[in-house]
């Protein structure tokens, strides 16, 4: 669950990390406010579930208080598209202002959780606000590593050691350590998948802060995170996406016109992958899960036609936990119950009761398409138009 | 011989009085497994399905059955615990078929897990299948497969029995198939059942199905390419995932140049992987495979 800018650095301050002072707004009267309390000099961020804002005129300095009302206005009026957003970018809700600080130096820190070595590490790197992952391709050698012991924790070495591999003067040492050690606890303490500090900055006051903050809470985790402040702002997503979540499916919205309703990930994966290759293009991810029932099912497909850009329907079911019968229970019932024209369904099944199933829908009479392998159903997708 | 579950698994099945886990173990005694035990805590003392007695800890199980195995479905707050305790009982290999549980539970457990010598699969994995055997300790359909010479390894479930179901009606059977689940953090990565299937004088090639997310087909990569003589057949999934989002799985996202289906083709073709160009042609690019042998 990703968490806002703002949202982060409550929670990184909270644990000790030093951050600039600043406010939420989502009304310009509010943006003036605390503009005003900043005698105009302050910087503007939009609040969004997206990088690259700062290339995109999310992020803008200004040094007067009618300034910073004039790029809040223009921020909050529509949505801002960056390189990590779709085309229609994601709605800007809350602006963050704070205080304009004079940076004299800009590192990277983050806390994340190496999967190949199944442990959590801390990278550092003296390559600070930019794309670290250009960084880590480019020069390897300015990143920084420290892996870390579950059964131990962060050790202050381990902060010393970082400190020093940056570069940074014996005089920032502590603060740099005791800065280090917060974050790791906010992220341990939290169940965090991921915190990023870019930039940390040293000001001209000798003082370390972090500039910019992203933080996740694993999403498994979220049953013992209850924290009020973590509220998610499902406005970063679109309106179906919620309602799938809401249903319990695991929806992800995409461009073209194939709805696909499968059951398992790497399955809905695969399925997207075949429609793609044979010159389709799949409008959705939509993994209906093992323990579906009728009723999922039928919202599945409620949702999934929901979408006005899709065209046809590739229904792909390998039957283990869950049994054809049931989906296609599911499909019958819910074409049955649409007011308005149901777009052509192909339906591949196998597996568990997959039998049952296809004889469920064939004496439905709902006019599916049953077919048996990919190629076929491929086939059969890029005939209908 | 198989790899991980063998004629001689005497499986004992953690939450084995719930709704999925008892509707699976009912398939696996089917299947031919021999299932020993169960456990639920507070439920010691009853018989499920008339035969396996269940028992309120691990260690009355392993002491009364000699149960070397645990599947576990507990839910996913208590998965840690229960993988635990099958170890400190000591099973030597624990099976967690479990979805949603907290990677930092994940990354604790498998220190746990490492440092005793056991051996943990999963979590959020269909579980372990062996044709040969005859024994099953998972949730996948067993009909589907048949026995063989093909090792098959995945971090998806229903794309495993996708395999197969390509695989068997070639006639192309299977000896162990391995499902190591779709989490960042897991016991077994490719690289561990990788060493198995080469030392397994069962198996002749490798199936090996890999996703977006990380860096294990990377590892796999690497490993195949200095210790893996036999054959491998691989299939990369989520080529049209956009990046950022998580597609199902925990461990399915896009995070990097590394975490794309297209670097790990393409370390995998470096290695000499064959490399399967679509999901629907898993079972005839094995074949090509297996006539080079």
């Amino acid at each position: 669950m990703k968490l806002h800018e703002y949202q982060a650095k409550a929670l990184l301050s909270k644990y000790g990390v030093p951050v600039p002072r600043g406010e939420v707004a989502s009304s310009l009267s509010e943006v003036r406010r605390i503009a005003k309390s900043f005698e105009g000099n302050c910087v503007v961020k939009v609040q969004v579930h997206a990088g690259g804002r700062g290339k995109s005129g999310g992020v803008k300095l200004v040094k007067d208080v009618d300034s910073a009302v004039a790029v809040a206005e223009q921020m909050l009026s529509g949505n801002i598209v960056t390189i990590q957003t779709t085309a229609e970018g994601v709605p800007v809700n809350e602006l963050l202002i704070e205080e304009a600080l004079d940076v004299t130096k800009e590192l990277y820190l983050s806390i994340l959780v190496d999967g190949g070595l199944g442990r959590v590490i801390v990278m550092a790197s003296e390559a600070g606000g930019m794309d670290i992952e250009k960084v880590a391709e480019d020069s390897p050698d300015k990143i920084l590593k420290e892996v870390i012991d579950p059964n131990i924790g962060l050790m202050a070495y381990q902060a010393r050691n970082l400190s020093i591999g940056l570069g940074l003067d014996r005089e920032f040492h502590s603060q740099f350590i005791k800065l280090l050690l917060g974050a790791f606890n906010a992220f341990i303490q939290t169940d965090c998948s991921l915190i990023e500090i870019n930039p940390l900055v040293i000001t001209s006051q000798g003082q370390l802060l972090a500039i910019d903050a992203k933080a996740s809470i694993d999403d498994d985790a979220l049953f013992r995170q209850k924290d009020e402040s973590f509220n998610y702002d499902s406005r970063q997503e679109l309106e179906i996406e919620n309602l799938a979540r809401a249903s319990g499916l695991s929806y992800v919205k995409l461009d073209g016109d194939v709805g696909c309703l499968v059951n398992g990930a790497g399955l809905a994966m695969a399925t997207m992958d075949v429609i793609m290759a044979a010159g389709a293009t799949p409008a959705n991810f939509l993994d209906v899960g093992g323990g579906a029932d009728v009723n999922k099912v039928h919202k599945a497909v409620d949702i999934l036609l929901s979408d006005s850009g899709v065209k046809k329907v590739f229904v792909n079911i390998f039957g283990g936990i869950l049994r054809c019968d049931v989906v296609a229970e599911g499909i019958v019932a819910a074409t049955k119950s649409r007011k308005t024209h149901t777009p052509p369904i192909v339906v591949r099944m196998l597996g568990t009761n997959a039998d049952e199933g296809r004889k469920i829908l064939k004496e439905a009479k709902i006019g599916v398409h049953l077919v048996n392998d990919f190629t076929e159903a491929t086939k059969t997708i890029k005939s209908l138009s | 011989m198989s790899i991980f579950v063998r004629k001689d698994t005497r499986l004992l099945v953690q939450g084995i009085t719930g709704k999925e886990g008892s509707y699976h173990t009912a398939r696996c005694i089917d299947y031919g497994t021999n299932v020993v035990a169960g456990v639920t805590p507070g439920k010691g003392g009853q018989l499920f399905e008339e035969k396996v007695p269940v028992y309120d800890t691990v260690k009355q199980g392993v002491d009364e059955t000699n149960a070397n195995t645990s599947l576990v479905f507990v839910p996913p707050a208590f998965a840690a615990e229960a993988i635990i305790e099958a170890v400190d009982a000591g099973i030597q290999i624990v099976i967690c078929i479990t979805e949603g549980v907290p990677v930092s539970d994940a990354i604790k457990v498998c220190e746990y897990v490492n440092r005793s010598g056991a051996r943990l699969i999963g979590p959020n994995c269909p579980g372990i299948i062996s044709p040969i055997d005859k024994v099953k300790a998972g949730i996948m359909p067993g009909h589907v497969y048949a026995p063989g010479r093909v090792g098959v390894v995945s971090r998806s479930g229903t794309l495993t029995y996708e395999a197969v179901g390509q695989l068997t009606p070639l006639g192309i059977g299977q000896s162990t198939c391995v499902g190591i689940g779709g989490d960042p953090v897991s016991g077994s990565d490719f690289v561990d059942v990788l060493g198995l299937f080469e030392k397994d004088e069962a198996t002749d090639a490798i199936v090996m199905i890999g996703e977006i997310g990380g860096t294990k087909e990377q590892e796999a990569a690497e490993f195949i390419q200095s210790n893996v003589s036999k054959p491998v057949i691989s299939l990369i999934v989520g080529q049209t995932a956009p990046p950022g989002r998580r597609m199902g799985h925990a461990g399915a996202i896009i995070t990097g140049t590394a975490a794309l289906a297209s670097s790990k083709v393409k370390s995998l073709e470096k290695a000499g992987a064959f490399i399967v160009p679509s999901p629907a042609d898993i079972g005839t690019t094995t074949m090509e495979a297996l006539s080079q042998i």
